[in-house]
């Protein structure tokens, strides 16, 4: 199963749209989040809103994660151990105040499990490798160790 | 607070350690995810939480101290009400450390934390791969210490690359 969001802020008709039409061939259920966007997809299960507890349970139970390229997103895929494909928010079309996701999907898209589509037209590449994509590789594992360790150094030195 | 006295040998040396508190704030959203990444973290501390709405800390098994309002740059009196309640909670609990992953009403509780003595961590969200957020700049400033989870964005009297939560 693959989950899609576009967030909570605005609609992503776009991103919804294109994988509208590759849900019909992927030969996978499709569970679209789409805010409120008003394009109405006929190929996936379309939510606009998905409380948390709910969501957290369909991150859970998909193979992979579709989404805009907000941190939220790639966050998101991280918490769940998931691989997540990014669709990136333009201003010049309207979708964005500002290119922040367009910096952001450069800034990820070496990470091992995130795949950036920069247009419509390279989601479905980006979702079989997805889906290609081993989770349990070494390089998969979120290295945050670093910032743990200094939160601990910080904490040891001020609170005790 | 809580004081652990040991005694050693013969009452000799007596050695009082005393932990404090530690007060975690975040706004909703990513910000609140990028805290919970470093949740572990907190575990063998006296840690209490701060966020905008009750439904996400719920959701992550948080009992949360206070809530607080969102506000950004945008709204001046949402912020100074933003601040107001930062005091607040800031006077009530006397943390020993305020640490913030953002956004405005984390700098809020920080700088409250200033004025009541605490030591204050700002921590820059990973989202800011371009350049540190307003708060960051102004956090170089108000925070005893302002990390930022991009190498390249760190310098001599900039922010502190310490490691990414992603």
């Amino acid at each position: 199963m693959i989950l899609v969001t576009v967030g909570t802020q605005l609609a992503f008709d776009r991103l919804i749209r294109a994988m509208d039409v590759l849900a019909g061939n992927l030969g996978v259920p499709v569970i679209a989040q789409t805010g409120d966007g008003e394009y109405a997809p006929k190929n996936m299960v379309v939510r606009s809103r998905i409380p948390p507890a709910e969501f957290n349970e369909l991150a859970t139970a998909s193979d992979l994660l579709v989404g805009h390229a907000g941190t939220g997103t790639i966050l998101t895929a991280s918490k769940f151990h998931k691989p997540v494909v990014l669709l990136p928010r333009r201003a010049s079309l309207g979708e964005h105040r500002n290119d922040h996701q367009l910096a952001t999907a450069k800034a990820f898209e070496k990470r091992a499990g995130v795949f950036v589509a920069m247009e419509e037209g390279d989601l479905e590449k980006a979702i079989r490798e997805a889906q290609n994509f081993d989770t349990s590789r070494q390089d998969y594992h979120a290295s945050s160790n670093a910032i743990q360790n200094s939160l601990q150094e910080f904490l040891k030195q001020w609170v005790h | 607070m809580i004081y652990l006295i040991l005694i050693m040998n013969n009452d000799e040396d007596i050695v009082i350690l005393q932990g404090g508190s530690v007060l975690a704030v975040s706004s909703g959203g990513g910000h609140w995810d990028e805290l919970m990444l470093l949740r572990d973290g907190f575990e063998n501390y006296d840690v209490r939480f701060v966020t905008t709405s009750k439904d996400i800390a719920d959701v992550n098994g948080v009992e949360l101290f206070s809530k607080i309002p969102d506000c950004n740059q945008n709204q001046l009196i949402r912020s100074f009400l933003c601040f107001i309640c930062a005091l607040w909670i800031v006077a009530r609990l006397r943390p020993r450390v305020v640490i913030s992953t953002g956004a405005a009403p984390g700098f809020f509780c920080i700088l409250a934390g200033r004025l009541f003595g605490a030591r204050t961590l700002w921590i820059d969200s990973i989202a800011n791969s371009e350049e540190l957020s307003m708060c960051g700049q102004l956090s170089r400033t108000v925070a005893h210490e302002c990390w930022t989870q991009w190498p390249h964005l760190a310098g001599t009297n900039g922010p502190r690359f310490k490691g990414s939560v992603l």
